[in-house]
């Protein structure tokens, strides 16, 4: 398989994953710092000694803005995905959605200081932000145009992975219009900290991200559970968690305009935001029952379920072209990938080409390896939860006692993963 | 680099799509990562640079020839870390032993270099010249006018006066002990990764010619720690002192 026929979900992930090595860096120094203030008086952002509190909010942002593009790409990866199979259409613009994303992920570093509007950077530096912020829009557009371009003439198929990805559309194309709506500084002004970001963010984060993902697990639960889910049921949940979260989200642009602030647990009566703020309290209920038919969904078919076939979707990436659930293994040999979707093109090509059903075939299996299984990354992460354990909680039993034992516990796992031998049964066997 | 012959050797199980080993990827991918580490500490390290409120100030503790010493003996270190895995590619394993002890002792030194130049930085003295006073820098200058007239009511003709730079004292001692603390303790990681490499040379079939990606990974990651201590030597230490910075 080369780079340019990897599904988008690949794709995407592989994006998200440079995102994730190069941002979690940055909020980790900021985290050491901020400890380093608190436990042993450090003056990072003590403004009592010269130290500056935005330079926290630098750093928070630094890693934040690419954050949000990590939580948004698979998401966008996933509905990549789900369009094409329902629309019985390939992905329109193919290369296109992949620079998209690349491009985003790129601009994603350039725009951290739009959620800093207000600290008083100057007018050079607001206006640098807004016009970088308005630009990575244009990738995003992007993408939304070829979801629509995919979807344009297909002959849809209405079930519920897919209209989990057409209400990601919506829901993430409203977010997108009030997220350039505070990209211009001069009216952010206006609505930093009020109730119109939180509702921004639960457009993007909830309609964008959560709907995504719900599609994926939908689209996916008969790959990974080997079951059929209740289509009925499914619907219902979209539809519940689709006008729960417009009940309960889009209020906030209301009250965030009239000036209620965000983070606070009350405020004065008179203010004019009881009525909305009861109406996105309500939003809540539906929500939740939305999410009790997802849960049940799951968790009832993924035991008394309808055996799924290999194939349910007629897909046309190659998950699709093994049983369901996969072998452990996965695929017996490396398959040779001829073009983007891949199992589509084999399907065309032979019609009588059998699909596999379910369960492993159990033939051959001498000849396949699999990863070693190891303990020491779990003793690893036991010893990084204990250290921090002890340091939120300092002064049990003996200061710093709890967070050393924690440390060198994590160290031994760490020390003794890397000892492991690398994964190569065929080291010593002769070919 | 090495992977071509590694892989000819191991056969086809070792070829991967990319055509880069997975595990040398991966380190690179460490690395790309640990420069977002560094990079944001040595920011941190600039926003603040003379911004701190009081002294000690970079002028007063640096001691520019020693820390060059000590600078010398890592730099040193990267080449014989070079020498061990051109004499493990070679097939002498005697070599290989001994270049990768030279590293690890170098690497020893710089990091007791660093103990002794942090104790040192923590229990600094200012003295000053009452009667005589020569160019003075700002901490000195607060000592002369505060303490020298008592001094001298006492019958001296100087002060000395103990104050100490440790991270709390100021802007400077909590971003600069943050940083060269953490390269520290990246050259301390990788004193113990270097020394692991050398015991398991003495096990059978664990580090041969033909299995040098361990060893070439090593030197990946000492290296980079000599880099970056090349950039700390320059924006912390030689910025710090030289006029004009």
């Amino acid at each position: 398989m080369s780079m340019m026929r990897m599904p988008l979900f690949t794709w995407m992930s592989f994006i998200t994953a440079i995102l994730l090595v190069l941002a979690f860096p940055v909020i980790t120094v900021a985290l050491i710092e901020l400890t380093f203030d608190r436990y042993f008086a450090f003056n990072f952002f003590n403004v009592a000694n010269g130290g500056s509190v935005v330079l926290w909010q630098h750093l928070f942002w630094v890693f934040g803005h690419p954050e949000v593009y990590i939580l948004i790409l698979p998401a966008m990866g996933i509905v990549s995905e789900v369009l094409p199979v329902f629309s019985k259409k390939p992905l329109f613009g193919y290369t296109t959605v992949v620079l998209a994303g690349a491009i985003i992920a790129f601009m994603g570093w350039m725009v951290w200081s739009h959620h800093m509007f207000t600290v008083g950077l100057g007018a050079v530096a607001n206006a640098v932000f807004t016009v970088t912020t308005m630009l990575i829009a244009v990738p995003t557009g992007i993408k939304v145009f070829n979801w629509i371009g995919t979807i344009w003439g297909g002959s849809l198929k209405l079930n519920t992975p897919m209209l989990f990805s057409l209400g990601f559309i919506a829901m993430f194309l409203l977010g997108g219009v009030s997220g350039v709506m505070h990209a211009v500084s001069a009216s952010d002004a206006q609505q930093q900290d009020t109730y119109f970001i939180p509702a921004h963010i639960h457009y993007v984060l909830f309609g964008g991200a959560i709907m995504a993902i719900l599609s994926g697990i939908y689209y996916w639960f008969p790959k990974y559970s080997g079951k059929m889910y209740s289509e009925k049921l499914g619907k219902i949940s979209f539809w519940l968690i689709m006008i729960g979260q417009n009940v309960t989200f889009f209020p906030m642009h209301f009250v965030g305009l009239d000036g209620m602030p965000r983070r606070i647990y009350t405020y004065v009566e008179g203010m004019g935001w009881e009525m909305w703020n009861g109406v996105a309290t309500g939003g809540v209920f539906i929500l939740i029952l939305g999410f009790l038919f997802v849960l049940h969904n799951i968790g009832y078919h993924w035991k008394n379920g309808k055996q799924a076939p290999g194939d349910p979707w007629d897909g046309r990436t190659l998950e699709w072209s093994i049983p369901s659930p996969p072998p452990e293994y996965n695929f017996k040999e490396i398959p040779v990938v001829k073009g983007i979707d891949d199992w589509w093109i084999t399907k065309q090509g032979s019609p009588q080409r059998s699909v596999p059903t379910s369960g492993g075939s159990g033939d051959e299996e001498h000849d396949i390896h699999l990863p070693q299984p190891s303990y020491w990354p779990m003793v690893s992460a036991i010893g990084l939860f204990i250290s921090a354990y002890g340091v939120v909680f300092n002064d049990l039993i003996v200061p710093w006692g709890l967070a050393t034992i924690g440390l060198v516990i994590g160290f031994i796992g760490v020390y003794a993963w890397s000892l492991e031998p690398v994964n190569d049964p065929d080291e010593n066997s002769t070919h | 680099m090495t992977q071509e012959h590694t892989s000819t050797i191991h056969g086809e199980h070792e070829e991967t799509s990319t055509g880069l080993n997975h595990r040398k990827m991966l380190m690179w991918a460490f690395l790309g990562s640990d420069c977002m580490f560094f990079g944001t500490l040595i920011a941190t390290y600039l926003v603040y640079k003379g911004k701190s409120l009081a002294g000690p100030m970079p002028v007063d503790v640096f001691d520019i020839p020693v820390t060059s010493v000590s600078t010398f003996v890592l730099l040193m270190s990267s080449m014989s870390m070079v020498l061990a895995y051109a004499a493990l590619t070679r097939g002498s394993m005697k070599g290989f032993r001994i270049w990768m002890a030279s590293t690890a002792i170098m690497g020893a030194t710089f990091v007791g270099f660093q103990v002794y130049e942090f104790s040192s930085f923590a229990n600094h003295h200012v003295h000053v010249d009452c009667v005589h006073p020569h160019e003075m820098t700002e901490l000195e200058q607060t000592v002369f006018d505060e303490d020298c007239e008592k001094a001298i009511a006492e019958g001296k003709d100087y002060v000395d006066k103990k104050i100490g730079l440790k991270p709390q004292t100021n802007l400077f001692g909590t971003t600069f002990y943050t940083l060269t603390g953490f390269h520290g303790a990246h050259v301390t990681l990788g004193i113990i990764w270097l020394l692991s490499l050398l015991l398991l040379s003495f096990k059978k079939g664990v580090i041969t010619p033909q299995k040098d990606l361990d060893v070439d990974l090593a030197a990946l990651y000492w290296h980079f720690v000599d880099i970056v201590w090349i950039v700390i030597f320059t924006v912390v230490y030689l910025f710090g002192v030289f006029p004009g910075f």
